[in-house]
C-alpha cells in the first residue's frame, strides 16, 4: 500500500484556474457585504440609544418581573378571562370566514385565466397589495373609529386585512389550476359561468379551504393582539394587566394564548388532513 | 359525421343509477351535516364577538367617508392638489420611518443570530442530545407564539420607553420564528458530508461548519431576507405601545382625528413596505436564481 504522493500546488494551480485564480471582485464580494452588514447593524445599535448600561438595568428588571410571574394566577378574574378567549376565537373565526367570502368573488377578476384582459387585474392586484401592506393593527383603530371600541371592530378588522391575503392567494391557486377540465367543460357546451363552477372550483376548493383553515390558526394570533388597541378580545385584558403591573395574571393569560393557540393548531391540522388528504399539507 | 351513443338497457341502467345515488347521497349529507356544524360554529362566533349587524349598516358609511375625510386637507381641498401640505411633516416622517426600518433591520439580524446558534440543537439529525432538542424547541415555541408586540408591551416597561424595547421584542419573536425554520432546512440537509468530516476526527463543531453549513447557507439567508419583510410591518406597528418607530406619530393621529395625516403617514408606509416587498424579492433573485422568488 502506497500513499498518493501530493500534487505539485503549482501543478494544482494550473489545473484549476477557476478555483486559485478568482476574480478580485468575486473575491471581496462576500466580505465586503458582511462588513456592510455589520456596519449597518452597529450603527443602529448606536442609534436606536442601546447602551451596555441600559440593556444590563433593562435585563435585571426583567429578571424581577419574570419571579413576579410566578406562579401564575387569575386571582378572581377566570370567568371574564375565559370569556375574553371566547371572543377572539369568534374574532379569528368570524373574520377569516367573512374575509373568505369576499375575497373569493373578487379573486376571481385578479385570475389570469378566468379574465384574460388586464383591465381588472391590474387594479385589483394592486388593492389587494395595498390592503396587506397595511398592519392589521392600524386597520383594527380605523374600525374603531367607524364601529366603536369592542370586539366587532376586531372582526371586521381581520375580515379587511386577510381579504388582501386571501385575494392574493385565491387568485394564485386559480392560476395555477389545469387548464384541461375547463376546456372540456367549454367543449361540452358549457358558458363561463359553468367553466368556473365545474371545471374551475372542483380544482381549487381543496386549496381554497386549506389555506383558510390556516389563516384561522394564524388568526388566532393577530386576534389576540388587536384588543391592545380596544379592539375585544384577550389583548385587552393582557394589555390592562401589563399596565396595571398585575405580573402574575399576565403570566396567566399569557398561558392560556399558548394553550388556546396549541389547540387550535391541533384542531385545524386534522381539518386539513381531513379536507386535502394527508400527503397533500406535507 | 355520425355519432352512436349506445344506451344501455334501462335494467341495467337503473341499478347504475341506484348505486350512483347512494354514493352521492352519502357524501351530500355529510356535506349538508359539515355545513350546518360550521354554520352553528359561526352563530356562536357572531354572539360571542358581539356581532351587530345594524350598527355595521348605521355606520358602514362612516367606514367610507372615513376615507373620504383621511383624502381631504383641513382648507376642504384634495390631499392630492396641495402635496406639500399634505406632507407636512415629511422630514420628521421620513426621520422615523427610518428608525422603524433600522428597528427591523436590527431585529431581525439579532433574531437571526440567536435562531442560527439554536437551530443546529433544535434539528433532529445534528442535535447532541434528546433532552437539548427538547428544550430548545420548547424555548423557540414560546417565542414563537407570543406575538411580538405583547414581548414589547413588556420590554416597554423593562427596558423603558424607545426603540430599545421594540428591537428586542422583534429580536425574540424573529428567533423563535427563525429557529423552526432553519431547523427544518437542517433536517433536509444531506447527511452524508457531516459523516465525511466525521470520520476525520473532527468535533461537533467543525461538522457543522464544514458539512451541514455550506449546504443550508442559501435557505436561512432566503427565510431571513422574507423574515425582515414580515418585520418591517411589524415594527410600523411598535409604536403603539411606545416601542419605537413610526408607529407613535401614526396612532396620535388616528387617535386625534388629524386626517390628512393618517393618509399621509400610511402612504408613507405602504410605499415603504412596497419598496422592501420589491427589494428583497430582487435580492433572493439574484443571490439563488429564478426558483427562490416566489
Amino acid at each position: 500500500m502506497s500513499f498518493q504522493e501530493t500534487p505539485d500546488q503549482a501543478q494544482l494551480r494550473e489545473r484549476y484556474p477557476h478555483i486559485f485564480n478568482r476574480p478580485m471582485s468575486a473575491r471581496l464580494a462576500t466580505p465586503v457585504v458582511l462588513l456592510l452588514a455589520v456596519a449597518v447593524f452597529i450603527f443602529g445599535l448606536v442609534d436606536l440609544d442601546f447602551s451596555p448600561s441600559r440593556i444590563l438595568a433593562g435585563l435585571s428588571q426583567l429578571g424581577w418581573i419574570a419571579r413576579l410571574m410566578l406562579p401564575p394566577d387569575p386571582g378572581s378574574s377566570l370567568p371574564i378571562y375565559l370569556k375574553a378567549l371566547g371572543e377572539t376565537l369568534s374574532i379569528a373565526v368570524l373574520g377569516t370566514t367573512l374575509a373568505a367570502c369576499t375575497a373569493f368573488p373578487v379573486s376571481l377578476l385578479a385570475a389570469r385565466n378566468v379574465i384574460p384582459s388586464a383591465i381588472f387585474r391590474f387594479p385589483v392586484r394592486r388593492l389587494f397589495d395595498t390592503i396587506r401592506g397595511v398592519d392589521t393593527l392600524i386597520w383594527a383603530l380605523v374600525w374603531i373609529n367607524v364601529v366603536g371600541l369592542g370586539p366587532f371592530a376586531g372582526v371586521l378588522a381581520i375580515a379587511v386585512s386577510d381579504f388582501g391575503a386571501l385575494g392574493k392567494l385565491f387568485s394564485e391557486a386559480m392560476e395555477s389550476a389545469d387548464r384541461k377540465q375547463v376546456e372540456g367543460v367549454r367543449a361540452a357546451g358549457g358558458n363561463a359561468l359553468h367553466e368556473i363552477r365545474f371545471g374551475l372550483l372542483p380544482q381549487v376548493l381543496p386549496v381554497i379551504a386549506g389555506q383558510v383553515l390556516y389563516f384561522i390558526e394564524s388568526n388566532t394570533r393577530s386576534a389576540t393582539i388587536i384588543g391592545i388597541v380596544g379592539a375585544g378580545g384577550i389583548g385587552l385584558q393582557l394589555a390592562e394587566q401589563i399596565r396595571v403591573l398585575e405580573w402574575q395574571k399576565v403570566s396567566f393569560l399569557i398561558l392560556m394564548i399558548l394553550v388556546a393557540v396549541a389547540a387550535i393548531d391541533w384542531i385545524s391540522n386534522r381539518l386539513r388532513f381531513a379536507i386535502i388528504g394527508r400527503r397533500a399539507v406535507a | 359525421m355520425a355519432v352512436a351513443v349506445s344506451i344501455l338497457p334501462s335494467q341495467q341502467l337503473d341499478a347504475l343509477n341506484d348505486a350512483y345515488r347512494r354514493a352521492v347521497s352519502r357524501r351530500r349529507l355529510r356535506l349538508a351535516l359539515s355545513a350546518m356544524v360550521f354554520l352553528g360554529v359561526l352563530l356562536v362566533a357572531a354572539v360571542g364577538a358581539e356581532v351587530n349587524l345594524t350598527t355595521l349598516f348605521t355606520y358602514f358609511g362612516n367606514f367610507v367617508s372615513y376615507f373620504d375625510r383621511i383624502f381631504t386637507l383641513d382648507d376642504g381641498h384634495r390631499v392630492w392638489t396641495n402635496i406639500p401640505e399634505w406632507f407636512w411633516g415629511f422630514k420628521k416622517w421620513i426621520k422615523l420611518l427610518g428608525e422603524t426600518l433600522l428597528i427591523s433591520y436590527v431585529g431581525t439580524l439579532a433574531g437571526m443570530l440567536v435562531a442560527f446558534c439554536l437551530n443546529f440543537l433544535a434539528a433532529e439529525n445534528t442535535s447532541p442530545a434528546p433532552w437539548v432538542r427538547f428544550t430548545v424547541r420548547r424555548l423557540l415555541e414560546f417565542a414563537r407564539t407570543v406575538p411580538g408586540i405583547v414581548f414589547a408591551l413588556i420590554f416597554v416597561i423593562a427596558f423603558g420607553l424607545g426603540p430599545v424595547a421594540g428591537v428586542l421584542a422583534i429580536a425574540l419573536h424573529s428567533s423563535g420564528a427563525l429557529g423552526k425554520l432553519f431547523s427544518e432546512v437542517v433536517e433536509n440537509a444531506d447527511m452524508k458530508p457531516v459523516e465525511g468530516v466525521r470520520a476525520t476526527g473532527a468535533s461537533w463543531l467543525s461538522c457543522m461548519r464544514f458539512a451541514v453549513l455550506p449546504q443550508v447557507i442559501a435557505g436561512f439567508s432566503s427565510y431571513t431576507l422574507l423574515r425582515f419583510e414580515i418585520n418591517v410591518r411589524e415594527a410600523s406597528v411598535m409604536g403603539f405601545v411606545g416601542a419605537g418607530g413610526i408607529g407613535q406619530e401614526l396612532v396620535v393621529a388616528i387617535r386625534k382625528f388629524y386626517y390628512s395625516d393618517v393618509s399621509a403617514i400610511l402612504v408613507m408606509i405602504v410605499v415603504t413596505v412596497f419598496l422592501i416587498d420589491i427589494g428583497t424579492g430582487w435580492l433572493r433573485g439574484r443571490l439563488f436564481g429564478a426558483e427562490a422568488r416566489t
